[in-house]
């Protein structure tokens, strides 16, 4: 078991070396530059030369990415150009909302996919089948940044039930601890800013759930019609079982087992930043971050940013990997 | 035709069979296609503490029979007629709840594939007490000290540790006890195996066989084994039953069946097995065709096409109504209208040899 983890931890330092050095190279083959960005689009190019100068991008590229992997290593991705903040601090920052906004859409897709396609199943053939077959069909299809501008439209601008930008009022001036906000309004008992963080999270967290949700819903409802046939389920209704515990004991703890492995890779895959629907809805995470940082030239939130992302996804593939073990006696590793 | 066959012994014994099916049919209807009927006016008894073999080839509804006297057949798409009484109690039409109360403890199954029907995320231990805490009113610690108890009298050493198992850690001959545990757990009148033995090693097959009569001889339970193998037959059946497309075709003793087939089927399933003081490089000698090439039994003897023996008479056409069970002396039943004959006195005359 351990031995699988460090394994796979040592995975790592290839995968990440790689995608900086991608990372590196794509970057700055951009049009543009940090410069023009910063000073403007009739900036001299004497202003331009001493901003590069000013901040080491005049040195030869290999120079700049050894010197970037060398503070790497002590998480120091160096500062924004846009906000002069280290990239560290930034991160750390939007991160947690990021985080708010995955476990909300998660939540949606698992509550309401997995009853959904299980359901699907058990009356397989019903209208509640098709329609769940088709609506699935649906959610993995419209484009995420098309249903968030159209959620945005309806239910904040045009109805004014939720609100449809940030992650809190401003007005609300609430203590911040660990910046994730609604847990930071549940510690400092300011319950409103509590409340108003949350509602902040339902239209770009259904959004953002909309894909997990259909694929759950897919994969729920194909596993369970496996499971029902399985010569297990026959034997537990020859024993006689009530048919409550032959469906929670033998079809559901099965059929949840590709379901889980789906809910890993989604979770992680959310985890690595919503670019699309984060802008949207205007919601201080990572993918706005990103999104921003890109349109500023801003290399080194970029390389940041995404090289942590990076980290991040992979360990989550590998809690999913060993979460499976736990749920699947036949996979459990040594 | 003969409906009520019930070996005169198995009455006497206890005065009343302990399974009854009488004339069952089971039809699968599918939307767009013809209704299949899968079987047709089976009957049979079991009497407590008797072995009765179903056999036949695959596809000939030996499986579905008991599924259908089990009650396990999917509701739609499926039609069941006939009667099937399980101490005398009707199962044909009863409500899932009360079927559900009888399974698992008056009447239990065994099946073929002992990996495939073991949950593989449940340890044995939980898939062997559920079993008793369903039925019966024990707390879950004497539930597990008779599981124990279970594992230990089918022969599984180490019985507290292997219950703390999951499937995929026991041996195929240990999964299979470890199944007939469970089916044997609340002590039923009636067991089915479906064949039991086929995905076992032969050393094993032996074993569980073995196991399985031990037990119907110490506890009177009936036993109805499904199997296409006339060696586990030979082993363990009182009576057999030999089933073809959906109907019985002979019924008859161990000893009467194995000496004097008479059906030209059954003639053809003993002439096909290999035998060891036969003479080395003799061949053998299949049954031509396959299960597939029937005609239905409306237009005569389904077997017909395959049949060395058939004459015009075996269709309908000519003979003008379908073969029939008949009484075929003491305690046999045949369906054909041209037996294989033996002589008066069959002196020396082996069974095998005479089928050729």
């Amino acid at each position: 078991m351990l031995r699988f983890v460090v394994r796979r931890l040592l995975q790592l330092i290839p995968i990440l070396l790689g995608l900086s050095v991608l990372l590196f190279a794509w970057l700055r083959a951009l049009p543009g530059g940090p410069a023009q960005a910063a000073l403007g689009e009739r900036a001299t190019p004497e202003a331009i030369a001493r901003y590069n100068e000013l901040f080491g991008l005049d040195q030869p590229l290999y120079v700049q990415y050894l010197r970037f992997l060398g503070r790497a290593v002590q998480l120091d991705f160096g500062n924004s150009a846009r906000t002069g903040r280290p990239v560290t601090e930034e991160f750390l920052e939007r991160m947690p909302g990021t985080i708010e906004l995955t476990l909300f859409a998660m939540v949606f897709a698992i509550g309401v996919g997995i009853p959904l396609g299980y359901l699907a199943a058990r009356r397989h053939g019903s209208w509640l089948d098709s329609a769940s077959v088709i609506g699935s069909l649906l959610g993995v299809a419209i484009p995420v940044f098309f249903l968030a501008y159209l959620l945005r439209l309806l239910f904040a601008v045009e109805l004014g039930w939720l609100p449809g930008s940030g992650r809190q009022e401003v007005r609300i001036d609430a203590t911040r601890i660990t910046n994730f906000y609604v847990l930071d309004g549940l510690l400092t008992r300011e319950w409103d800013a509590a409340w108003d963080a949350f509602t902040h999270l339902v239209l770009p967290g259904i959004a953002l759930g909309t894909i997990p949700l259909a694929i759950i819903v897919r994969i729920t409802r194909a596993s369970v019609l496996d499971v029902v046939n399985e010569d297990y389920v026959r034997t537990a209704n020859a024993k006689g079982l009530a048919t409550s515990t032959v469906r929670r004991r033998h079809v559901i703890r099965n059929a949840l087992l590709p379901v889980a492995t789906t809910i890993g890779l989604q979770t992680g895959l959310l985890l690595s930043g919503a670019v699309l629907t984060e802008s949207v809805f205007a919601f201080g995470g990572v993918g706005s971050a990103i999104f921003d940082a890109i349109f500023a030239r801003d290399f080194a939130v970029l390389q940041g940013f995404i090289l942590i992302l990076a980290v991040v996804y992979v360990l989550v593939n590998l809690l999913v990997d060993i979460s499976y073990g736990l749920l699947d006696p036949r996979v459990r590793v040594r | 035709m003969i409906i009520e066959d019930v070996p005169p012994d198995a009455v006497d014994r206890s005065g009343r069979p302990v399974l009854e099916v009488d004339e069952l049919t089971v039809t699968f209807r599918r939307r767009g296609e013809q209704p299949m009927r899968a079987v047709d006016g089976v009957s049979f008894a079991v009497a407590p503490g008797e072995t009765v073999g179903l056999v036949g080839e695959s596809g000939c509804g030996k499986s579905v029979t008991s599924l259908a006297v089990m009650g396990l057949l999917p509701r739609r798409g499926v039609q069941v007629g006939g009667s099937v009484r399980l101490d005398g109690r009707e199962l044909v039409g009863a409500p899932d709840r009360a079927l559900r109360e009888l399974r698992g403890a008056d009447m239990a199954m065994v099946f073929q594939d002992p990996l495939s029907s073991l949950n593989p995320t449940v340890p044995i231990g939980t898939q062997v007490t559920e079993v008793l805490l369903e039925h019966r009113d024990l707390s879950r610690k004497d539930a597990t000290a008779q599981a124990t108890d279970l594992l230990d009298r089918v022969g599984i050493p180490d019985p507290a540790r292997r219950l703390k198992e999951y499937p995929h850690q026991l041996s195929g001959g240990m999964r299979q006890r470890a199944l007939i545990a469970m089916a044997l757990a609340c002590r039923p009148r009636l067991l089915i195996a479906d064949e039991p033995t086929t995905a076992l090693d032969v050393t094993i097959q032996a074993q569980i066989l073995e196991l399985l009569r031990e037990l119907v001889v110490d506890s009177g339970t009936a036993l109805v084994m499904i199997t296409h193998d006339l060696g586990v037959v030979a082993g363990l059946c009182d009576r057999v039953h030999v089933m073809y497309s959906g109907k019985i075709i002979e019924s008859a003793d161990r000893h009467e069946l194995f000496a004097r087939p008479r059906q030209p089927y059954t003639g053809g399933l003993l002439a096909s097995v290999p035998r060891l003081d036969g003479v080395r490089g003799a061949p053998l000698h299949p049954i031509r065709g396959s299960a597939r090439d029937v005609i239905p039994w409306a237009e005569g003897c389904a077997f017909a096409p395959r049949c060395d023996h058939a004459q015009d008479d075996c269709l309908t056409e000519v003979a003008g109504s379908t073969v029939p069970l008949e009484y075929d002396g003491p305690g046999r039943e045949l369906r054909c209208r041209h037996p294989l004959e033996y002589p008066r006195s069959p002196a020396g005359a082996t069974a095998a040899g005479a089928a050729r």
